[in-house]
């Protein structure tokens, strides 16, 4: 057994897989166990992970003639050594059975729907209309910050957001609605962190107000069920809503700066 | 024979330049016709035909641009230094300009013939606006043209003395040229993306301001973001130039030379590289503040899958990077010691690769999403954010820098009296780095956006400090030291070359993809919200149409790079061939592990 620890390719292989069972279990099923917020790894970004291992790896043997030779030797003793023939003919016929296997999975009748790559936050224009107002985006504030009462505004958006909102973003306004798994892609998670404090408050007000059928060309697929809320509301009730957003999960919106900045 | 051959590609090359500008120019700026110029070509469209042509031509650009920046330091080094090793190896470097430099001429020339016929009616506004600029433009191809011939053909005649400095300050004139002609193309392009306030469609493009068109919000980010990268990419090349000729070598002697010559060239391009980032950062945040649906498209839009990409050839770079050096490490006597402290940089490289390339939003089908609740990870997406990248990042810098200074010192022994107080000093100062750094990553979470983006610039300004006071430190400490042996130049294994060569084929394809991001978010314009792109081109690409275009474009540039590289090489070999058959003659057989040699290259052209 230490002779296989103390070897070069038994060691590489080690941390192979142990970067697998990390990744795909430890991560997806250990540390919701202990009590972290965590989910099983779309199998994109294990594949992308194990690759950056799998080069690191190699980079590491063969960065030294001596240990690049050690890590060699059991490949080139089971390709050529006439004691290992039983082996060799094992590996022969496995490992097209495994490309064989990956082929099929690859390309077997699937009804689920397609992986997708979509822009979370697609490009704002850089003004919109409202009912024929147009308004432009760039720079734009929320207005009821400088005027009337906070409460006041937090009350209407409570309102708004109680009676339009809850079934798809949840009590918790966490995305997790009664008919939340309904939608592909699912309704958005305001608590977090990548979402509202990224955004400024116009671009939230864009989203509301355009909804899934103004999301632009870029933001495919169109499939967000989300209504274009500007045949429903007014804008001061869309603008209350978003104070009431803000002020519920705790995070500050997005400012606009002089030197602008991106992230 | 050779030398009148080489010149003759290079005169046609740029007579066919210039040709086009002077057909073109006039005959552009005439009456409205068409908008649009019909092509087909094996499936190719005209946007495809000119994104080839104008990739093609930025990277031989970027090249004959680059390359002149460190020869003429390189040359500086052998003038004041009295080495002559140097000297020929700025003269081997600029050898290779020679044919670029046709092809770069070449491909503009195709690329003004594509635009003039293909997009005649824009060509014409562009023309209309910067017909001076272009005329200068011309010009100065001219001058740069002559001055590079003086400044190769007259490296041998003008070898001592003031006549040396004259011939130096020829390669500075180079450089300056190339600069201002580089600068000049970039506020055609810029003025594209960022074209200055208050022009609309109907605005008539005579009664804009040539200078204000010019320089407009992204024009010096990119001139000074292009500067750099010319370097990164020159170095980047000429390193797969030395690649090419020491996996080719016949003899030890060529193989030492090669070996030292292609250290030097990834030297250049992953020292350049390390602050090239800080450039793409200004150039990102001047792009946000001119247009924020610009900014977003590029970084949390239909372009922030490219970044992924992008994070991926990076990575491919800082690991390829490292590996040189480390390999390296085994020719160098005495590096034994360092090699424990290999597996730690790489973790922190490879963790650092993981962490960039962890995606913010992920590519997952119904399922992986509906246990994720959401297309961000609950776990992962910690790292998916800009904190934990800039984060790692800037600690692979430092890395890189550490691999770097284990080589310089591998072979050296300190004399000083202070040397174990100055190594301290020095693992102190990357110790308070790391902390600064990732003190700002975690703080990052913590703080709205706007105090967050100014975070990296601390992270940035620690290790840029950290680096020029270690180095410092490093130079006093190192005087006079003794050493463990030679440098056994030529002792490398022949996958140390794979490295370098990947390197280049990494900085290309970064080069074509990014590109496509800068030029891309301009969307259905030609000239951002100015002049609309009607033809039935005007969708953005989508990423893997445009990656195998991108592709594409790096074969062709790799195929005539061969082409180049073959050229160098045909006067050499024989130098080298000779040099072998006398060798084989003579008793006394030069070994390896001698210090460089310096073989008559600067005798052959």
């Amino acid at each position: 057994m230490k002779r296989y620890l103390s070897h070069p390719f038994w060691q590489g292989a080690i941390v192979v897989v142990a970067s697998y069972v990390a990744f795909e279990y430890v991560i997806g099923y250990v540390l919701p166990v202990i009590g972290v917020a965590s989910a099983p790894v779309p199998s994109s970004v294990i594949v992308e992970y194990m690759l950056i291992v799998l080069v690191g790896v190699l980079l590491y043997m063969s960065a030294d003639e001596e240990r690049w030779q050690r890590f060699r030797e059991p490949i080139r003793e089971t390709m050529v050594q006439p004691d290992r023939r039983t082996l060799r003919g094992i590996l022969m016929v496995a490992f097209p059975v495994l490309i064989g296997w990956l082929a099929y999975e690859r390309v077997k009748p699937s009804y689920a729907a397609p992986a997708t790559l979509r822009a979370v936050h697609p490009a704002p224009p850089n003004q919109l209309t409202f009912r024929g107002e147009t308004i432009e985006l760039t720079g734009l504030e929320n207005p009821l910050r400088e005027e009337g009462s906070m409460e006041e505004h937090l009350a209407v958006g409570k309102r708004i957001y109680v009676r339009n909102c809850v079934p798809c973003h949840g009590d918790l306004l966490d995305g997790q609605g009664h008919y939340a798994q309904a939608f592909n892609p699912v309704p958005a998670d305001f608590t977090s962190s990548g979402n509202l404090p990224q955004l400024t408050e116009s671009y939230v007000f864009w989203r509301i107000v355009k909804g899934g059928p103004g999301l632009p060309r870029e933001g495919t697929p169109w499939d967000s069920a989300m209504p274009a809320w500007e045949t429903i509301l007014e804008q001061d009730e869309i603008w209350a809503t978003i104070l009431y957003l803000y002020d519920q999960t705790g995070f500050p919106p997005r400012t606009w700066e002089e030197e602008g900045g991106h992230e | 024979m050779k030398r009148r051959m080489t010149r003759g590609v290079v005169t046609r090359g740029v007579l066919l330049a210039a040709l086009a500008l002077a057909v073109a120019l006039p005959l552009l700026a005439q009456a409205p016709g068409p908008d649009y110029g019909e092509f087909n070509f094996l499936g190719l469209d005209r946007r495809g035909a000119v994104w080839i042509a104008a990739q093609l031509h930025l990277l031989f650009a970027a090249f004959v641009l680059g390359v002149p920046m460190f020869a003429v330091v390189i040359e500086a080094i052998g003038m004041f230094g009295g080495d002559e090793k140097y000297d020929k190896l700025a003269k081997e470097f600029t050898r290779l300009l020679l044919v670029a430099y046709s092809a770069t001429a070449i491909w503009g020339a195709i690329l003004v013939f594509f635009l003039s016929t293909l997009y005649p009616r824009f060509w014409a506004y562009l023309t209309a606006i910067f017909a001076p600029s272009m005329w200068v433009y011309a010009g100065l191809f001219f001058l740069e043209s002559f001055t590079l011939y003086l400044y190769y053909y007259g490296w041998d005649a003008w070898k001592k003395g003031a006549a040396k400095k004259v011939h130096w300050c020829l390669g500075i004139m180079l450089n300056i040229w190339g600069t201002i002609v580089m600068f000049i193309a970039n506020g055609w392009l810029t003025y594209m993306m960022s074209p200055p306030e208050g022009l609309t469609a109907d605005t008539a493009p005579q009664t804009v301001q040539l200078w204000s068109a010019i320089n407009n919000a992204t024009w010096m980010p990119i001139n000074i973001h292009r500067l750099l990268a010319n370097v990164v990419f020159g170095g980047a090349i000429v390193g797969a130039y030395a690649a090419y000729r020491f996996l080719t070598s016949r003899t030890d002697e060529e193989r030492a030379h090669y070996d030292w010559m292609g250290y030097t060239g990834n030297l250049i391009a992953i020292g350049a590289l390390i602050v090239l980032p800080f450039a793409g950062y200004w150039l990102g945040r001047e792009i946000y503040e001119f247009s924020q649906q610009m900014g977003i498209t590029m970084m949390g839009g239909f372009m922030s899958w490219l970044w992924i990409i992008q994070a991926f050839l990076i990575g491919i770079l800082f690991l390829a990077g490292n590996y040189y050096l480390w390999i390296g490490m085994g020719r160098i006597p005495g590096a034994e010691r360092f090699q424990p402290y290999i597996k730690w940089m790489l973790l922190v490289l490879v963790l650092g690769v993981i962490v960039w390339a962890t995606p913010n939003t992920m590519i997952a089908d119904r399922d992986e999403i509906a246990a994720m609740g959401g297309i961000r990870h609950p776990f992962l997406q910690v790292l998916g954010v800009m904190s934990a990248k800039n984060t790692a990042v800037n600690l692979m810098i430092l890395t890189t820098f550490l691999s770097f200074l284990m080589y310089r010192r591998a072979n050296k022994d300190p004399v000083v009296p202070w040397a174990r107080a100055g190594t301290m000093l020095q693992g102190a100062a990357f110790a308070l780095c790391a902390v600064v750094v990732v003190f700002y990553g975690v703080y990052g979470y913590f703080v709205t956006a706007i105090v967050r983006i100014g975070f990296s610039v601390y992270q940035v300004l620690a290790v840029l400090a950290t680096i020029l006071f270690v180095i410092g430190i490093d130079m006093a400490m190192l005087r006079g030291a003794k050493s463990r042996g030679e440098i056994r130049w030529g002792r490398m294994p022949d996958r140390s070359q794979y490295a370098l060569l990947i390197l280049a084929v990494t900085f290309t394809w970064l080069m074509g993809l990014m590109g496509f991001a800068r030029s891309g978010i301009r969307q259905h314009w030609h000239v951002y919200e100015v002049i609309r792109d009607t033809s039935e081109q005007a969708f953005t690409p989508a990423l893997g149409p445009a990656a195998t275009i991108i592709s594409i474009c790096v074969l062709i540039f790799f195929g005539l790079v061969g082409v180049i590289f073959w050229l160098g090489g045909l006067a050499e070999r024989s130098v080298y061939q000779e040099a072998e058959a006398e060798a084989k003659g003579a008793e006394g057989h030069a070994a390896l592990g001698e210090p460089m040699p310096s073989p008559a290259l600067g005798d052959v052209d």
